[in-house]
């Protein structure tokens, strides 16, 4: 809880900072406020928290779990910004007090034990983030980002509000504890308001998360937005909301699977298809990237569809890998980016040559991205072919396996660019803030994929 | 030195620290001092193996506890012949990339892939062995992608995307058969007894298969092979040749067929015409080739052929004569590749047709060649006379008319191998091989430990076959139990 007033106090300051043009110390003031908050959320850790609030909220394992990692990506986001948002906005400190208030509210969805709060807590993360996307103000491409961004959110709340309020309708509360206790106590008579009200709340989730056939603003948004708000986007946003996801799926409604499984194994396996063959065609390293990361949400459903005592584990690994992956694939863009003026495949080309190290790393998270063993998204994806094995559903993992070997081809054009493909070109200096966090997220990528011990005993 | 787990870590540590020597002499000297003092501890090893049926030099950590995977790894009988092999054949070949100018990074990768390679080949933990499995695919995919010929990257990907996905298919069933262990494990043992029903074998049967058959080849899942050993240097051939095709065979023997017998019964008669068809298929294709190196390619699917084919006889005489037979086939086409790579870079082409007559400017390099490819062809006194006689003999117990077609291997063999050297070596002198000279100290080294191997093991296979004979009589006997129960 304390964590949450951390987070917001720490944002309301960094206004104040911006209004008092104390530029210098936006960085140093955010990060010591992330410490703290990451601090107080982890000396909370307790296996038999209770609801606070009247229960509204709920900081159980599962939940400082999920917010500490946001809250350690969002640093790592905050570094790379360094000398990004500087070039490009004269406002920089509501670039971070945004950011800080978009992470508060991923970290309500983390810990919501009240459908009032997920509401809220989505509400908080995604305000913040249609301005975000559109905070390149004279680009044409931010502006639709931001705008398709926010319609497509705001219809999708609509989805989920009212399916909220169907749950309540049925249910007669808000709150987790009793909704379980309905579907527990009438398993014969439950209304029919509360199975419409299941399927619109997935619907609504689905359309957060960024899975088909709810994907199209996804490559969008993802494109159109600078790219460390993709970044952002694409990891903190993605972990939080699965986190909700699996929370109220877990919680709530595991009894009732017969009914909703069908729908999302649908959804699950539409999503993988669509993110991977479309990343297969794409010209654009961003835009690869985005599609990507559609797959990505397909591979997390599997988590949801197997559900089981492992679901919450498997999804932590999994968004781990993929989040810290991520950020080191758009930080690179970035440099890659600035020296070239490019995000093409081709601007790529014979970066391994002048820089060594910089490839390194971006093979190193490519090839977590597609799953290879002793890197971390090798134990997510084997994790998670676990849990829906168990599940046994053995057609499923045998999609999932056709769309790994299809996600090898289009990361390693990355790879094949670096350095197979030789280009007289310029070493492009890499500042010490970006190379501290590229280094840092593989180093995890590989101790993870290592010896993974460390994080599955966490929840 | 006895320890298994040293030797597995130092290939690894080699690799980490050539990443970072630039210095092209001192890289070559470091990898080829890791990879002997690998070789001195394999010897150990051998000097202290007790040649009975049992694991030995057991290690066994906890790895990942929560998801009941530990860190088991040992040897026995079926397994020593290819750590030897691989910690022999290393050493070659980075001796024999000497003549090139390659960087550290070159050195690491082989050093990371040795590590990958060993950890398959001593693996009794299904997790270990998948994770084996594929990092020796990252490293020989980055040496052939980055020194390999024109065509090299659309080449590679296809190869990596083929194995990847026989490889996924095979953690399917890996995972599958750890939900079905009482113990909620992941160890071979487990597996062995899971007894499962029929039907379910079946499917586990060809998961794995697709998973060995891929990497081994076996037809029709070869295609692509002689475009990948082409197009690759030739360090990375003789890698994927020497040492990376018999994890799939050895696949066969430890995981595929104890852990699937009935699935083994259902369709072991389908894998084995399938190898067998493979055999006269590639020898045909051999024949009509140009290229050296695609024709030793194509040979080198026909002898993985008949070695599948024994194995696919399960029965004692089939099984030792494709571990020795992997061993032979490992020795001899690092000798051939190694003898192409000398002519290629002297006179700048793999056309058969424009050499000729080299025998008579350089008559050390043809004689080891001649040796070598008696070898490859089996003759008596020579290691793959040992191997394919086995073989045959094991086929020959499970059908007649098998051991028929799969003897075409050693008249074929015959036919297209001498003919290559006929063509490489004999007749007249021509322009491009008139300069020609003959070998170097380095290539003389190389070239003189495989003839000593060559002619070793075919005049005295004794100690070799004695290795494995009570693990492969142990397993086989074994097998038959399970499948009566």
């Amino acid at each position: 809880m304390s964590a949450i007033i951390t987070l917001s106090l720490l944002a309301i300051l960094l206004l104040y900072l911006g209004l008092f043009k104390a530029k210098t110390a936006l960085l140093p003031v955010s990060l010591l406020g992330l410490v703290a908050a990451a601090g107080l959320n982890i000396a909370g850790w307790d296996q038999a928290a209770k609801p606070l609030y009247s229960g509204m909220v709920l900081f159980d394992p599962f939940a400082i779990a999920f917010s500490v990692l946001c809250i350690v990506i969002t640093a790592l986001v905050l570094l790379l910004s360094k000398d990004y948002f500087d070039q490009r906005s004269p406002h920089v400190a509501e670039y971070y007090a945004l950011l800080l208030f978009s992470l508060t509210g991923a970290t309500l969805v983390t810990s919501f034990h009240n459908l009032a709060m997920l509401f809220i807590g989505i509400e908080i993360m995604s305000v913040a983030l249609y301005i975000l996307a559109g905070i390149r103000k004279r680009d044409f491409a931010s502006n639709e980002a931001a705008l398709k961004y926010f319609l497509m959110g705001a219809f999708s709340t609509g989805f989920l509000l009212f399916g909220i309020a169907l749950l309540y309708g049925a249910s007669g509360s808000f709150d987790l504890a009793q909704i379980k206790q309905y579907v527990v106590s009438n398993p014969q008579a439950i209304s029919p308001l509360f199975y419409a009200g299941i399927l619109l709340v997935l619907i609504g989730l689905v359309f957060k998360v960024g899975a088909a056939p709810f994907h199209f603003w996804t490559p969008d948004v993802y494109d159109g937005a600078p790219i460390l708000i993709t970044t952002f986007m694409s990891t903190v946003v993605k972990t939080a909301a699965f986190a909700g996801f699996l929370r109220l799926f877990y919680f709530c409604f595991a009894p009732l699977q017969d009914f909703w499984m069908p729908a999302l194994l649908v959804i699950t396996v539409i999503t993988l298809f669509v993110g991977n063959i479309t990343a297969l065609v794409q010209q654009s390293f961003k835009r690869m990237l985005a599609y990507s990361s559609i797959s990505h949400a397909g591979y997390l459903l599997f988590a949801i569809v197997g559900m089981g005592a492992a679901s919450a584990e498997s999804v932590l690994i999994y968004a781990t890998a993929y989040s810290f992956a991520t950020v080191v694939a758009f930080g690179t863009l970035i440099l890659v980016k600035r020296a070239t003026g490019s995000d093409h495949f081709e601007a790529f080309n014979g970066l391994a040559r002048k820089n060594p190290y910089l490839a390194l790393t971006l093979t190193i998270a490519m090839l977590s991205l597609a799953g290879i063993p002793l890197t971390a998204g090798f134990v997510g994806k084997f994790m998670m072919f676990s849990g829906v094995l168990a599940d046994y559903q053995v057609l499923l993992v045998i999609l999932a396996v056709i769309n790994a070997a299809m996600g090898i081809f289009y990361y390693f054009r990355v790879i094949v660019a670096m350095y197979f493909r030789p280009l007289d070109r310029d070493q492009i200096a890499v500042s010490g803030y970006y190379s501290a966090v590229l280094w840092i997220a593989v180093l995890i990528t590989v101790i993870l994929g290592v010896y993974p011990t460390w994080l599955t005993g966490l929840i | 030195m006895d320890n298994l787990f040293i030797l597995l870590l130092l290939p690894v540590l080699g690799a980490l620290a050539l990443v970072f020597v630039q210095h092209e002499k001192a890289a070559k000297q470091l990898a080829l001092i890791v990879s002997l003092v690998s070789l001195v501890f394999t010897v150990s090893l051998l000097t202290s193996f007790v040649p009975d049926a049992s694991m030995q030099f057991v290690q066994r950590f906890d790895w990942i506890p929560s998801l009941g995977i530990h860190f088991h790894v040992g040897v026995d009988g079926i397994s020593l012949p290819l750590v030897l092999l691989t910690n022999i054949l290393v050493p070659l070949i980075i001796l024999s990339a000497f003549n090139h100018s390659y960087k550290g990074s070159f050195y690491a990768l082989v050093l990371f892939m040795q590590a990958g390679l060993l950890l398959v080949f001593t693996a009794l933990d299904a997790f270990v062995f998948y994770v084996g499995w594929e990092i020796a695919l990252i490293p020989i995919y980055f040496i052939c992608a980055l020194w390999g010929g024109e065509d090299r990257i659309r080449v590679n990907l296809k190869f990596f995307i083929y194995t990847f996905f026989g490889s996924l298919l095979m953690l399917t069933a890996i995972i599958y058969l750890h939900l079905q262990t009482p113990a909620n494990d992941y160890e071979l043992t487990s597996f062995y007894q899971l007894g499962l029903e029929s039907g379910v074998q079946r499917w586990v049967f060809w998961a794995f298969f697709i998973a060995f058959a891929i990497k081994m080849p076996i037809f029709p899942f070869h295609t692509w092979q002689p475009d990948t050993y082409t197009q690759a240097p030739t360090a990375g051939t003789m890698l994927l040749s020497g040492i990376m095709l018999k994890m799939g065979v050895y696949g066969l023997i430890r995981w595929l067929i104890p852990i699937a017998p009935l699935g083994f019964a259902a369709y072991g008669q389908l894998a084995l015409v399938l190898c067998i068809i493979g055999v006269v298929y590639a020898s045909i294709i051999a024949f009509k080739q140009r290229d050296a190196k695609r024709l030793i390619a194509y040979s080198s699917i026909a002898h993985v052929g008949l070695i599948g084919a024994g194995v696919f006889a399960w029965n004692i005489q089939g099984v030792q004569g494709a571990i020795i037979q992997m061993v032979n086939h490992g020795i001899s086409v690092v000798g051939l590749f190694f003898v192409l790579d000398i002519v290629e870079r002297r006179i700048g082409s793999r056309d058969i047709k424009l050499m000729g007559g080299i025998a008579k400017p350089a008559p050390a390099l043809a004689i080891a060649f001649l040796v070598i490819v008696m070898g490859a062809v089996g003759l008596p006194l020579t290691n793959g006379f040992v191997g394919e006689f086995l073989l045959l003999m094991g086929i020959y117990e499970y059908g007649l008319w098998y051991a028929v077609f799969g003897g075409l291997t050693l008249i074929f063999g015959a036919v297209y191998l001498l003919r290559l050297y006929q063509k490489v070596m004999l007749g007249e002198v021509n322009e491009q091989t008139a300069g020609f000279t003959d070998i170097t100290r380095t290539e003389w080294l190389v070239l003189a430990t495989v003839v000593v191997l060559v002619v070793g093991i075919g005049v005295y296979p004794k100690p070799l076959l004695n290795l494995s004979e009570a693990a492969v009589a142990n397993l086989i006997n074994g097998i038959g139990q399970i499948a009566n129960r």
